[in-house]
């Protein structure tokens, strides 16, 4: 009689779990306006990410085309997968003296891991990280780019 | 042609005398059973594209997500435009294979999904086969399913469609049992294996209220059971994703493999419809004995949208199952038929005797 | 008599036979390419034998060619759900090297960040072990709450599993501004979420039936095949690095070792449960007390270790994570060496599973909770 008693027991038992467990999905069911997914390609414009995600490399410059790099390389030496190619040039300063300066920034988006050390590492904060995600192209060279924008200069009063 | 959404008992009557009268006998059962076919063909494909449907929307509800959005309004066309996807994909045979066998088994699926339709009452007068057996016809012919099943796991060639096919194997054949079983509840309830009887019999209580306790039980043991029956989860073993990647139909492709897809979602509806047949009322609207008023309100709504919404009620019960609880082990499903549920229903059907004998449901 | 003996003989001559199937590299429940070679007699796991190396990416190797703050950043993406840990391991292990004092500041926020990729990495161990076990639901309510803490890692360190947030001497930036208030905000919601957790899946008791008595690990075993973490704590083995050998701010808060002996798959389950609500404790001692000071010492810029070895081991989410650095004084190290709680864990599956269902093999591997690239590196 004990086992029957025990046996009914566990049926009801092992029902009362089962509903519990009803009850929490059940409960999110009838609360739809609780969803959590984003229809993503649909909410681009309100979409932001924070300030720091790191995005890409890119090279700020301002209205005169200027940026703040001075092609030092520390920023390549410090790319642990050499996502970064430094092409300086040495120009003529206005007293005469060579002086290095950046030819071309190059930057191999495909190879990059996002890992901040050469934002970190720059002397003059010339790179930063941009908060741009939708990187597919449709030609693989297209992820090599230039940072330094043609024409453009190191701004005035950079310090090596 | 008389039209009559709440019997239609008349119009296919007429029908059949209108082509009685243009028509050779043969001829006419030849049209008449073309067209039957066509419209189970257009129904099974619809109703079980819209199922899917629904069951990506329902778990994503549960989910709290939106599911599909993107094809159609709410992503309404979405799984037409999977079906399609489907019929273009290439069918793969693979090496070793038993070919006659390999693209039999989906036909033996459909074939018995189409049979078990026969018998359904959707409405009044909308129902191809009244067998005075109809109960035992549809126990008979849903078993056939599983000798898909197993072939499809046979010929497949593949260990893992093997398991899942004798998992399966064994599953059906034990839950067979609890379906007939708490179907045998209530036809000693209902006095007959007639489906039209069956509902004609709960005009004015259907029998889940009319059997009290007993009828309660055979419900919940039917459903368990059913949902078993249809390899459904909690009791999907047979095409268990995490252990087995997808079963017994792991090699299938294409259009075949949609076949097995569309036939586990008609034998969920016909579970539901038969639970809504045999314990809810088929299409008999809600009555309560002495609400007179009540009554004729609920006598307004045609049965077919009786039918379906009862149908619906179920289906959403059986997949809030599926989305809630996980897998049981296949050793513990056996358990749960031989040690519970099989008893629970001998037990049980005692107890409707009873309430029978003493004339309580009356 | 005789007759019943015939008919025994004559059932012996049966040939059956064990048969082996692949579960991988491609396999929906392994998580990754992972290979099993199972040896089956019907459904009965007979012999298991793993097969890794199928995303073997040679970081140890291509440590060898790059400098300390460079290995950091590859650790990220072995144990990817607790790149804290691992970042921290080296971080520590050539601070300890160099013998250099981090602030307090760098603990605290150390500790606070490890314990936010537990919570992180258990959620997501939930949600898969709902989802071997056939109950989808539990994966989105899983990763529902992991969104939470991946935004608050995305803030402060700018990526959401990739981190590398820490360098050797401190970290990589200041703690966000939003930073404790999210926190403060997400455990206060991750609160009432947890015990529904408990109803849909701990106390279910089809779950139940699947992991209660299952994959048994002896105390003796677990020592013997190093398995750590929740995993081995659950055959009773002690081996919680953060009480044994504290680093970070782990001295300075009260956390209990959640231990058992039964050693079953509902006790591994139990235990991780049970980690995350040591976790929200231990985050709540730490978020309102983060002391004011540098977020990093100054470094040099090229940092070379003293000619030895070093050896650093912390608690990653799942087992102790160490670190070995071999230098010869170079800005390369000589040799690295990582011990990978996955590695070890996996290889006691044998032990465990053997003689159970193949679901149950599945359950089982879900409760040691593998990630692939940390057992492959
Ligand atoms: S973010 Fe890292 S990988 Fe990318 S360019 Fe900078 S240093 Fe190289
Ligand atoms: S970006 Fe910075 S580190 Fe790189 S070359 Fe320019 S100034 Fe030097």
């Amino acid at each position: 009689m004990n086992g029957l008693f025990e046996y009914i027991k566990t049926v009801f038992k092992g029902v009362g779990t089962l509903l519990t467990g009803m009850k929490i999905t059940g409960s999110y069911f009838f609360r739809p306006w609780k969803h959590v997914t984003q229809q993503y390609p649909e909410n681009r414009e309100t979409l932001k990410m924070f300030d720091r995600f790191r995005g890409e490399v890119i090279m700020p410059h301002n209205e005169n085309n200027e940026h703040l790099c001075t092609g030092c390389g520390i920023c390549e030496l410090n790319c642990p997968n050499g996502s970064i190619e430094i092409i300086s040039m040495s120009v003529l300063t206005e007293d005469g003296k060579k002086k290095r300066a950046i030819d071309k920034h190059i930057y191999h988006l495909g190879m990059c891991t996002f890992c901040n050390l050469c934002v970190k590492a720059c002397p003059t904060g010339a790179i930063i990280m941009g908060q741009e995600f939708e990187h597919a192209v449709w030609d693989r060279t297209k992820l090599t780019k230039v940072l330094n924008l043609p024409g453009s200069k190191i701004a005035q009063g950079v310090k090596e | 042609m008389g039209f009559n959404i709440y019997d239609f008992t008349g119009m296919t009557h007429n029908m059949h005398v209108s082509f009685m009268e243009h028509m050779s006998p043969l001829m006419t059962t030849i049209v008449e059973w073309t067209i039957i076919g066509v419209c189970y063909l257009l129904f099974i494909a619809l109703f079980g594209l819209f199922l899917v449907y629904a069951e990506r929307k329902v778990c994503a509800m549960f989910q709290q997500r939106m599911g599909p959005m993107r094809v159609g309004y709410w992503g309404l066309l979405q799984t037409i435009a999977d079906f399609i996807k489907l019929l273009m994909k290439e069918l793969i045979t693979p090496k070793g294979v038993d070919k006659f066998l390999y693209n039999l088994a989906p036909f033996i699926i459909m074939i018995a999904t189409f049979m078990a339709m026969a018998v359904l009452p959707f409405a009044k007068g909308l129902q191809t086969l009244d067998f005075d057996i109809g109960v035992f016809y549809v126990t008979a012919v849903s078993s056939i399913g599983v000798i898909g099943i197993l072939i499809a796991g046979w010929s497949s060639n593949n260990k893992y469609s093997l398991i899942g096919a004798m998992r399966s194997g064994a599953q059906i054949l034990s839950y067979e049992l609890s379906v007939s079983l708490s179907l045998v509840t209530m036809i000693i309830l209902a006095g007959s294996m007639q489906l039209s009887v069956i509902v004609e019999g709960q005009r004015d209580a259907w029998f889940i209220f009319k059997g009290h306790v007993p009828a309660l039980i055979a419900f919940v043991i039917f459903l368990i059971a059913g949902t078993a029956e249809t390899n459904r989860g909690p009791f999907d073993l047979a095409e268990a994703e995490s252990e087995l990647t997808a079963g017994f139909h792991t090699e299938y492709s294409g259009i075949k493999f949609a076949f097995f897809f569309l036939a586990e979602y008609i034998n969920m509806f016909i579970v539901a419809a038969m639970a809504v047949t045999v314990f809810l009322g088929g299409w008999m609207p809600l009555h309560f004995g002495s609400l007179e008023s009540f009554n004729h309100v609920m006598d307004f709504i045609p049965p077919l949208v009786w039918f379906f919404l009862k149908v619906g009620g179920v289906i959403f019960l059986i997949m809030w199952f599926k989305w809630t609880f996980p897998r049981l082990r296949v050793d513990q499903i056996l358990t749960l038929e031989w040690k519970y549920l099989l008893p629970i229903n001998l037990v049980n059907i005692l107890l409707m005797s009873l309430v029978v004998l003493t004339k309580f449901h009356l | 008599m005789s007759e019943t003996k015939e008919i025994i003989i004559s059932t012996d001559k049966i040939h059956t036979d064990q048969y082996l199937v692949n579960m991988g590299p491609q396999h929906p429940s392994t998580h990754g390419v992972l290979r099993l070679l199972v040896s089956l007699e019907g459904e009965v796991v007979h012999h298991i034998q793993p097969h890794v190396g199928y995303i073997h990416s040679g970081i140890e190797k291509m440590c060898e060619a790059i400098s300390y703050p460079q290995i950091i950043h590859l650790t990220d993406r072995m144990d990817y759900l607790s790149a804290h840990m691992n970042n921290e391991a080296v971080a520590l292990c050539v601070e300890n090297a160099l013998q250099v004092e981090v602030p307090d500041r760098v603990k605290y926020i150390r500790t606070i960040m490890d314990e936010l990729s537990r919570l992180a990495s258990h959620q997501l161990w939930w949600c898969v072990m709902g989802m071997d076990l056939g109950a989808l639901t539990t994966f989105f309510y899983g990763l529902r709450d992991r969104e939470h803490i991946l935004d608050i890692f995305e803030e402060t360190c700018g990526a959401r599993m990739t981190v590398n947030y820490n360098l050797p001497g401190g970290l990589m930036f200041d703690i966000h501004p939003n930073f404790q208030k999210r926190v403060k905000d997400f455990l206060k919601e991750f609160k009432t979420k947890l015990p529904e957790y408990d109803e849909l899946l701990t106390g279910n008791v089809i779950f139940r039936q699947r992991v209660d008595n299952i994959g048994h690990l002896t105390l003796e075993d677990a020592i013997a095949w190093g398995v750590t973490g929740p995993s081995g704590r659950g055959s009773g083995f002690s081996c919680d690095v953060r009480k044994h050998q504290p680093y970070s701010a782990y001295p300075m808060v009260q956390f209990e070792e959640k231990l058992d002996t039964k050693g079953d798959s509902f006790v591994r389950y139990r235990l991780r449960i049970e980690e995350m609500w040591e976790s929200i404790h231990i985050i709540e001692q730490l978020i309102d007390n983060i002391p004011e000071g540098d977020y990093a010492v100054k470094m040099k810029g090229v940092i070379k270790l003293p000619e030895g070895e070093f050896y650093q081991r912390v608690e990653s989410a799942r087992g102790e994570f160490g670190v070995y650095i071999v230098s010869d004084g170079k800005k390369n190290p000589y040799r690295v060496k990582f011990r990978s709680p996955g590695f070890s864990n996996l290889f006691a599956l044998n032990k465990m599973a053997a003689g159970h269902k193949i679901a149950d093999l599945v359950a089982i591997m879900s409760t040691l909770d593998l990630v692939i690239p940390d057992i492959d590196r």
